[in-house]
């Protein structure tokens, strides 16, 4: 695959979830989880995905891995259309792609062995292993930091870091190309984030791996990612590379984001000023017509009421849906052109 | 003597398994208009702590010992309907989980009014006015109306809005929230801790904050306790702790964090192991299982368990090493790595 060709491209996808009433279900309304977004992973990069709560990005997880179906828009994996594929039809893809869940405790069935977790993708796909399915799962557990004398255990004898080390294992069991993992370090102690994050990042280097991170700690998905999507109800709203986008945001809600997040510096708090948002996160079942962040933006004016910003390339590869864009290049070119001339 | 004053507090749970240590001879104080931050991870104790403050654990299964002074009067022995008596008035909380802390078939304001003529003698109308008057006081919009809402009518924010104006309808004299913001996001989380610091200066409340983020306890706190395994590790003021920490334990959680006010690294410098069971907490020293330091103090970090002890001006590590030793290893190994970050 050459370097310019995405791994995962999603072109305009919506999900819109039916909202019904009555007897006979008819449809009132819909939640427009996520309204049209489009993006491409390339090959060997990791992209975080952040947002607040029912912004769409777990269900933008959802979508690529096809645990959902999209309502419109296309996605494509390895250069074929999956966006409306039969299950059947899917299942031999899923090698390829696969998802880490945030919470270890239920994402793991409490009366199998983590030998049966963990093999469980090679019976399902019916993959033959050298020496046998255990020898295989044995030599993941290690990879993942975990004993081989494991085997025989119960995901309830794990902590919680450990457990989703276990999630991670069976998701790498068949050496997947893409791995969507969402939220897979909020559940955990923060001594117990940071060992996943670098476990993530070697199995990355050892492995090959491509990542779609989806969080919503700031920090965390600044950490991992190589380029980063900030979403907001339902519409990715900027995406650029992590240092443009941590050094320079350009959307408002971006600014607002990064500025909520708490500095671990006693000092820093009291020299501080911090862009305050009014309000929660208008309902995805009636999102603010035209720029949905206007009803909590400080510099939205009339035209944001009426015409919705499209996500445009303001400078390398930095999008970003805003008519009013913070950290904007220059515009007048000649003067800075006749500068450096 | 503080406003609150806790001396040797011990919380025993006798289970089948064996005695669940949670607390285990903590002493600590704070002053009216101070927070005090108590940080730790899941299993440390500092849920619990709080909870036998107000008195929640009389009555129940747990062996509680030592002293707790609130203002002059000792509350471990107590009567349960007098600790009870002073709930509201004296002292509040406020919880983590907004929903499963709020009765469900009573409106919001409903809630409000019972807490407060329990301790107020006034009409019915005279209440409302007051709820209402509260609910506006921590920015929930259209208060007049919101007051009538059941709490499944509110958003998290607002929930959590709701409950602050809840403890905070007595003017409580001592403040204690448990993971206030941990259910929140961003954006909300900064309007929640701004709105406890406006109210704590307005009201000159003593606040205690218990948390697993480093960030929120920097953001809020004047001093702050590191918890480990049921026992104080470090103790001192928000500058001594983040910026002359002298244990592994506090050094470790800083390293685990990724931050967004440094460049980012390579690769974050975890803890290894998982936080102890407090059935079986580690002998000598609980940390040292997972304490990179631990062969420097030989057998005692295993058989003896180390004093907490001043280092200088009241800040108070338990750790065996000596003073200079610690101060070394922070000045020329710890903090160069950590501020290249």
């Amino acid at each position: 695959m050459s370097e310019n060709e995405p791994l995962l491209s999603v072109q305009n996808m919506e999900k819109h979830f039916p909202v019904t009433k009555g007897l006979f279900k008819r449809q009132v309304g819909a939640v427009k989880a996520v309204d049209g977004i489009s993006f491409e992973v390339f090959k060997g990069e990791t992209l975080g995905l952040v947002g607040e709560s029912g912004c769409g990005k777990s269900t933008t997880g959802r979508l690529v891995t096809r645990l959902l179906e999209p309502t419109a828009g296309k996605i494509v994996f390895e250069g074929e259309d999956i966006s409306h594929m039969s299950q059947g039809r899917l299942r031999p893809l899923r090698r390829d792609m696969q998802m880490i869940f945030q919470d270890p405790y239920s994402s793991l069935n409490p009366r199998h062995t983590v030998g049966a977790i963990v093999g469980a993708p090679f019976r399902i796909q019916g993959v033959k292993t050298e020496n046998g399915v255990k020898k295989a799962v044995q030599d993941i557990l290690e990879l993942v930091g975990l004993s081989p004398e494991h085997y025989n255990r119960y995901p309830h004898e794990f902590s919680g870091g450990q457990r989703q080390r276990i999630g991670i294992a069976r998701t790498l069991a068949l050496k997947p190309k893409l791995i969507i993992a969402d939220e897979p370090v909020s559940a955990l102690d923060v001594s117990i984030q940071a060992q996943v994050v670098n476990l993530l990042e070697d199995l990355q280097k050892e492995l090959d791996l491509t990542y779609v991170v989806i969080a919503h700690d700031l920090s965390v998905v600044r950490h991992i990612s190589d380029r980063v999507a900030v979403m907001y109800l339902g519409k990715i709203v900027e995406i650029a590379d992590r240092k443009r986008l941590y050094s320079a945001p350009m959307h408002p809600y971006t600014n607002a984001l990064m500025s909520a997040v708490p500095v671990p510096d006693p000092k820093v708090r009291r020299d501080r000023e911090r862009i305050r948002l009014k309000g929660d996160v208008p309902s995805p079942l009636n999102p603010p017509p035209a720029c949905r962040f206007h009803t909590r933006c400080w510099k939205a004016q009339e035209i944001c009421k009426k015409v919705e910003p499209p996500l445009a390339e303001m400078v390398g590869g930095h999008q970003v849906a805003c008519h009013f864009p913070e950290n904007a290049p220059e515009v007048p070119t000649a003067e800075s052109a006749a500068k450096t001339g | 003597m503080s406003f609150l004053d806790v001396k040797d507090l011990k919380i025993h749970f006798p289970t089948d398994d064996g005695l669940v240590k949670s607390v285990d001879g903590l002493s600590f104080g704070v002053e009216r208009g101070k927070t005090l931050g108590i940080v730790g991870e899941s299993g440390s104790g500092k849920s619990v702590t709080s909870q036998s403050i107000l008195g929640l654990h009389k009555g129940g299964r747990a062996r509680l010992s030592g002293e707790i002074w609130l203002d002059g009067e000792e509350l471990i022995e107590a009567s349960t309907e007098h600790v009870r008596s002073l709930r509201g008035k004296k002292m509040a909380m406020i919880f983590q989980d907004p929903l499963s802390s709020m009765h469900p078939y009573y409106t919001v304001g409903q809630q409000i009014i019972e807490a407060y003529r329990i301790h107020n003698d006034v009409s019915k109308q005279v209440a409302r006015k007051h709820a209402i008057d509260m609910l506006g006081r921590v920015g929930i919009p259209e208060p007049a109306k919101r007051v009538d809402s059941y709490p499944h009518e509110f958003s998290g924010g607002m929930r959590q809005r709701a409950m602050i104006a809840m403890a905070l309808s007595c003017d409580p004299e001592l403040l204690i929230a448990d993971e206030p913001t941990t259910a929140l996001d961003v954006t909300v989380q900064a309007q929640i801790l701004d709105l406890m610091r406006d109210l704590q200066r307005e009201f000159n409340s003593a606040l205690i904050i218990i948390t697993h983020d480093l960030g929120v306890v920097a953001e809020l706190s004047d001093d702050i306790l590191v918890m480990y395994g049921g026992k104080c590790v470090e103790y001192g003021t928000a500058e001594d702790v983040f910026y002359r920490p002298e244990h592994p334990y506090t050094w470790g959680l800083l390293g685990s964090m990724p931050r967004l006010d440094r460049e980012p690294t390579e690769r974050l410098l975890p803890i290894k192991g998982s936080p102890p069971s407090l059935i079986n907490v580690p002998p000598g020293c609980a940390f040292h299982p997972r304490c990179p330091y631990a062969e420097r103090t030989g057998d005692r970090a295993t058989t003896e368990v180390p004093a907490l002890a001043e280092t200088e001006g009241g800040h108070l590590v338990r750790c065996h090493m000596s003073r200079e030793e610690r101060r070394g290893l922070w000045e020329n190994e710890i903090k160069p790595v950590l501020e290249t970050q």
